[in-house]
């Protein structure tokens, strides 16, 4: 069951490549293209879903999640400043990274499912743009406070207007304006060639993840141990929550994952501005250098047996 | 043929300091300015493009003496601290003073 999806062994190569310091890089352009294919393909998977459901039977969900959302980076933010003695902002940033979702670990982990035939709740992506923001809000209130933030309005178009919140609410209204019909014409792009965009995505994330081991070297080991251990409790959180709300095994497997990954598209940019004390190769090194490889290598496999052993006939 | 020397103020930054420091020029008097994508290496690490967090500028504005020390005052005080940033300055002869 545990077999190493292909895509996988794309962000493998890159790892490697990086590690034996090869000159492959993938052009910055076409990483920006690929990452805006991902993120609309996911949205507009899960608009077409929601085109096909009461958007009211989901909000109980959507606000259990973004709960969830606003309670991981509150349950990072002290194990991080008081046990890891970082510094009050660098805490506040990482415990918001933490709280965030990685959109490429969610695109890994339906790749997984699918490749298992395992099917899960497809209007997930709704999930995944709810929890991009809580996290970066608690964050920014925890390095900030409430009353000395004046910019809050430059800060709101910051979080919003980044390309990721952008292209994944377009996707999703597009998905559920056009349904599951209307994005027929464009699903060759979208969805048929989902696969190798993701596999071309995940091997620059090889190169990029090697280029923070540097970084990862000065931050210390105790940064290390929090970027593998702090998502296995948020994999614990998320899977009872899907636990609680009735999700299907693949759903609840989803929604673990999402809880575990850590944000390094809106998060790092919305925190540089807000948090710019903050040093950003804390973060980075620890969500791409340790929790983002963790996760789509080891996390996702172990997620599911943990959720398998919870819901022994399948749910 | 006749030139006159302005001062060309050159500023190296995270690219995602773009938007702001744009702002901070034209609120400061530069009537244009230059901007490439740049790559490179500094106290704060290797800024080599690879994606958008690592990706620098280099921003270059052509103006009277005055303008570039304003410039460079208030770029120093709202980002030295915090964000990777290096500017510098040089004569420059141009030909059509009244532009700069």
């Amino acid at each position: 069951m545990n077999t190493l999806d292909p895509v996988v062994l794309f962000f493998v190569l890159g790892v490697l490549a990086g590690l034996m310091r090869s000159d492959l890089r993938l052009p910055s352009a076409i990483y920006d293209f690929v990452t805006m294919l991902l993120l609309l393909a996911i949205g507009l998977k899960g608009g077409v879903e929601l085109s096909r459901q009461p958007l009211v039977e989901l909000a109980p969900q959507m606000l259990a999640v973004v709960a969830m959302g606003l309670l991981l980076p509150l349950l990072a933010y002290p194990v991080l400043h008081y046990l890891g003695r970082l510094q009050r902002a660098d805490a506040a940033s990482i415990a918001a990274h933490y709280g965030s979702v990685s959109v490429g670990t969610y695109a890994v982990v339906a790749a997984y499912l699918t490749s298992q035939s395992i099917p899960f709740e497809e209007y997930m992506p709704v999930f995944v743009v709810m929890l991009e923001v809580p996290a970066i809000v608690v964050g920014i209130v925890i390095a900030r406070g409430w009353a000395a933030q004046h910019q809050w309005g430059h800060l709101a178009r910051e979080i919003f207007l980044g390309k990721g919140v952008v292209l994944l609410t377009g996707g999703l209204l597009i998905g559920w304006i056009a349904g599951a019909d209307g994005v027929l014409p464009i699903k060759a792009l979208f969805f048929d060639l989902f696969k190798g965009i993701l596999a071309l995505f995940l091997l620059e994330m090889g190169l990029i993840t090697v280029s923070q081991l540097g970084d990862l070297r000065r931050s210390g080991l105790f940064l290390v141990g929090f970027a593998v251990v702090f998502p296995m409790v948020a994999a614990l959180i998320g899977g009872s929550l899907g636990w609680v709300l009735g999700l299907t095994e693949g759903g609840t497997v989803v929604l673990a994952t999402l809880a575990a990954s850590a944000s390094y598209i809106a998060v790092p940019a919305a925190m540089r501005m807000a948090v710019p004390e903050a040093n950003p190769s804390l973060s980075l090194a620890a969500a791409l250098g340790v929790t983002f490889p963790f996760n789509i290598l080891l996390g996702i496999p172990l997620y599911h047996a943990a959720v398998r052993l919870i819901l022994p006939d399948g749910a | 043929m006749h030139t006159e020397i302005r001062k060309l103020l050159t500023v190296i930054c995270e690219a995602q300091l773009e938007p702001r420091v744009i702002a901070d020029l034209e609120r400061l008097g530069a009537h244009g300015y230059t901007i490439t994508d740049a790559r490179g290496k500094g106290a704060r690490g290797s800024r080599n493009a690879g994606w958008d967090r690592s990706a620098n500028i280099r921003i270059e504005v052509v103006c009277e003496a005055a303008t570039a020390t304003a410039i460079a005052a208030d770029l120093r005080k709202l980002y030295y601290e915090n964000f990777a940033m290096i500017l510098f300055m040089s004569d420059v002869e141009v030909l059509r003073a009244e532009k700069f």
